[in-house]
């Protein structure tokens, strides 16, 4: 498992109204070792109606793989200004991604909701992978991904 | 410039071609490896819906539809809460084998378009593509201009083994070759998103019927969509009512309505895309499995291109000489001028640059492209060696020279003198010399001398224009240039048989052993290349520097070396030859004599030899399995003496090998030259020419003539003479 540095996103991702404080987050996923090329996953936030909030990070590089990602493209119509600075390289199979940034605290404990997309080339779309109520208990705790995440967390 | 476009990229690419190729073609076997395993193709006309319908009834919680350009339809369902796939049989919707690539094939097609890195390695590759098709473009032109036209494109080769080896296997890859970098190039701008994006998928709808759980069959959309044309169907999430199906065909992509089926969005694929899509089916083989198979074995011939290409140039370099005392060009008194493509007529300048610099001249040796009349202050005389590249053209070296003679207001005052090397089996001998030599006369450029050729790398034709060069200039001028004879190898004696000692003319057929030759000497062209009878064996005595020519009684195809010498009065080298004894070695060479053999086809053959000259046609029947008509004239002193072959001739004739064989004796009861025997049979030879026999004759010059003569006599009734033959190719001689 060789973690994979990723760049630390130094602003809020998520730009909210009322946004007064925000706390770094560290945001883990391990990847199973499924044997393809690397994952392009996209990690973002809906809200309590399940409607998009915003997008944390995008790692692979391509767009024109990104529908592949198919809830995070369908919520966002595959607008780039939505991974504008939150992009890195591609996990490869059996790695680890690795992610710290600023989370604003309103989303905490407020019905907000964490997703990743997954795909891999020649391999199943995996859309939502991973959905997790982003809460302060929640914090720390391993979630299993369905088809390329062996667990995913957060930590403040 | 084209040689100069084909020789970097060739020589800085050749490592990484080889690993793109060689993957490239393991990579072509696993589509057709699919098609031997695959299931039944889809039925014609068969639709989405009941596709879906088949699948969905053997697993229900399939998300998705795949179906590859090469028709391989996979599903993507659950197992419990465990993800898995399977190849379909569309026939019955069940799964027939797991849907995941090998490992190894994973790992191949990383390595090929990417060397396992990543955007780095891709762009590598592309660049490895742009180099194959520069390659393979460059490569066209230069086989071409090789081979004398686009209409010989096929033609037959010659030369050394590596080149022609080269040029054998691009002749029938480069298609293959240029198809493959070609789509790989479009391809790679593809992922670079270097080419016009199409509209990609259309923007979710934000309405839909809110309804659930509507049947594949029912939507219209999917009824109407042959399998052959679906790329992907996915279906809604469970319990998502805010979801549709996701279709993707080869024309577009849009939403349906998981309620009511309707089409809540669609968009096309732009032109570009298809022809994405297209291409990627072509180059990966998935697409037409034969292609790929082609695009593959096209593959393979780039790592033999790549080592043959190496050891071409590397002959080439070692090829060209170094000068001592090369001359400024404003100081020498002798400005010489070489045009040479492979670098032999380097070999010719530099023996020539020695031979004048010995003789007190101070000479300036270039390229002919560097011709520069202005510089030339204190020259006396401008020699030119041109050889000729294919078909008339100007070698590599010699670029622009015609055009910049042309362009000059006059001619320069000094005199010039021309030599062209060439092949006269090639149609335009010596092609570029005589346009140099036409076009210095119509500018009125004074000649030092005729025009004169060398052909075939003849020592004796260049050391003969030496002398009437250094009769010019008032010195003895000896080229002494032997341009193959240093790569000698050692002939073991196997046996020798003895004839003529009675006659005092001591003659012997000496056999050698055929020495091994390894795969990289064949590459090189070094050791005993390939040998048919009638080649040249150049034979280097001990104490002397210069080789004397035998011909040859055997091909390679007998396994020995086989040549007849008789001993020369005070001759060094035929003395040493019949002193030899089995076990005792020879250094040797050997020197091709491509015309003097039986032409192609099937008519008769008549084969005139004296004394010792009957080996290389004694070869050319022993080689005659066929059983061509071939009919032997044998002049020689006495039969119990030196009637070389005797008993070989018997059982040849035995087995059809000859057609017939006629004596003649100097010395005998009834004494008679060859020429006799052939007046006596001049009705049959006659009819023999008439029926389109060819003459090869082999002996002594006086022999020959004698020969010449009597045959003139013979074929007067017919309206033919010898020179008529010769000059259709069917009478040839071998004459010393």
């Amino acid at each position: 498992m060789n973690p994979i540095p990723a760049a630390l996103a130094l602003t809020t991702a998520l730009t909210l109204p009322g946004l007064a404080l925000a706390r770094p987050v560290t945001l883990t996923a391990n990847l199973k070792d499924y044997g393809g090329e690397g994952a392009y996953l996209a990690v973002y936030v809906t809200d309590a109606q399940g409607a998009y909030a915003g997008s944390l990070w995008m790692a692979g590089g391509k767009s024109k793989y990104y529908e592949h990602l198919s809830d995070w493209y369908r919520a966002t119509g595959g607008d780039m200004a939505q991974i504008a600075g939150i992009t890195g390289a591609s996990v490869g199979s059996g790695r680890q991604l690795t992610i710290t940034l600023d989370l604003a605290d309103t989303l905490m404990d407020a019905g907000y909701v964490l997703h990743i997309d997954a795909a891999v080339e020649d391999m199943r779309d995996s859309p939502s992978e991973i959905t997790v109520p982003l809460t302060t208990a929640g914090a720390g705790q391993a979630v299993p991904g369905r088809r390329y995440i062996a667990d995913f967390s957060y930590s403040m | 410039m084209i040689r100069t476009l084909h020789r970097w990229p060739g020589l800085i690419a050749a490592l990484l071609l080889t690993v793109i190729a060689l993957s490239g073609a393991l990579l072509s076997a696993y589509p057709a490896l699919d098609a031997v395993q695959a299931p039944p193709a889809a039925e014609a006309g068969l639709s989405t819906a009941e596709l879906a319908t088949r699948i969905l009834g053997r697993y229900p919680s399939t998300e998705q539809i795949r179906r590859a350009p090469s028709g391989r339809i996979t599903a993507y369902y659950y197992e419990g809460d465990t993800p898995a796939a399977a190849t379909i049989d569309p026939a019955t919707g069940a799964g027939v084998r797991a849907a995941d690539t090998p490992a190894v094939q994973r790992w191949l097609t990383r390595l090929h378009r990417a060397l396992l890195l990543g955007d780095g390695g891709r762009i590598a590759v592309a660049g490895g593509a742009g180099a194959m098709l520069i390659l393979s473009l460059s490569g066209l032109v230069l086989v071409a201009r090789r081979v004398g036209g686009w209409r010989r494109f096929f033609a037959p080769l010659r030369g050394r083994l590596a080149g022609r080896l080269h040029v054998e296997i691009a002749r029938l890859a480069v298609a293959g070759l240029l198809f493959s970098s070609v789509t790989a190039l479009w391809m790679a701008a593809s992922t670079f998103a270097l080419l016009p994006e199409g509209p990609g998928a259309p923007r979710f709808p934000d309405v839909v019927s809110g309804q659930t759980g509507l049947a594949p069959a029912a939507i219209a959309t999917l009824r109407d969509t042959p399998v052959a044309d679906l790329v992907s169907l996915t279906f809604p999430l469970p319990g998502d009512a805010s979801d549709a199906f996701t279709l993707k065909t080869r024309l577009g992509e849009g939403y349906l309505d998981q309620g009511n089926g309707t089409l809540l969005a669609w968009s096309d694929l732009s032109l570009t895309d298809r022809l994405t899509e297209t291409i990627y089916a072509l180059h990966t083989g998935q697409g037409l499995v034969v292609l790929g198979l082609l695009l593959g074995l096209s593959a393979l011939g780039v790592p033999v291109m790549a080592g043959t290409g190496l050891v071409v140039w590397l002959a080439a370099r070692r090829g060209r000489p170094r000068l001592r005392h090369n001359a400024g060009a404003a100081q020498a008194d002798t400005v010489l001028l070489v045009a040479s493509e492979g670098g032999s007529t380097w070999g010719f300048a530099a023996t020539l640059h020695a031979a004048l610099t010995a003789a007190g001249g101070v000479v300036h040796s270039a390229p002919l492209a560097s011709f520069a009349p202005a510089r030339y202050a204190k020259a006396k005389r401008i020699l030119i060696l041109a050889a000729t590249y294919g078909d008339g053209a100007a070698p590599a070296s010699a670029k622009g020279f015609l055009g910049r003679l042309a362009a000059l207001d006059r001619a320069p005052q000094v005199p010039l003198a021309v030599l062209g090397f060439g092949d006269r089996s090639f149609p335009a001998f010596c092609g570029f010399a005589t346009a140099i030599a036409r076009l210095a006369a119509e500018k009125g450029w004074s000649a030092l001398m005729p025009m004169d050729t060398v052909d075939r790398q003849s020592p004796q034709d260049f050391a003969r224009w030496g002398r009437a060069l250094g009769a010019t200039m008032g010195v003895p001028l000896e080229l002494n240039h032997q341009p193959t004879a240093p790569r000698a190898v050692a002939l073991t004696l196997i046996s020798r048989r003895d004839y003529g000692a009675e006659m005092q003319a001591p003659t012997a057929i000496l056999r050698f052993a055929l020495p091994a030759r390894s795969l990289w000497q064949r590459l090189r062209g070094a050791g005993l290349p390939h040998f048919a009878a009638g080649d040249l064996l150049g034979v280097l005595p001990e104490g002397s520097a210069l080789p004397r020519f035998y011909s040859l009684a055997s091909g390679c195809r007998d396994g020995f070396v086989e040549i007849c010498v008789r001993k020369q009065a005070g001759g060094l080298c035929s003395g040493q030859l019949l002193d030899l004894q089995p076990g005792q070695t020879i250094a040797a060479f050997l020197r091709r004599n491509p015309e003097f053999r039986p032409g192609p086809g099937h008519a008769p053959v008549i084969l005139i030899g004296a004394g010792t000259g009957v080996g290389p046609l004694a070869g050319f029947v022993r080689a005659n399995r066929a059983g061509r008509a071939m009919h032997l004239y044998f002049g020689t002193r006495h039969p119990d003496s030196d009637f070389l072959y005797a008993e070989e001739f018997a059982q040849w004739q035995a087995e059809g090998r000859l057609a017939s064989l006629t004596t003649a004796f100097s010395r005998g009861a009834r004494p008679r030259h060859v020429q006799d025997a052939l007046r006596a049979d001049a009705l049959r030879l006659m009819a023999l020419v008439a029926s389109g026999a060819q003459i090869l004759v082999c002996g002594g010059r006086e022999m020959a003539a004698g020969v010449s003569a009597t045959l003139a006599e013979i074929l007067a009734p017919a309206g033919l003479t010898p020179a008529d033959l010769k000059a259709g190719g069917r009478y040839v001689e071998d004459v010393y």
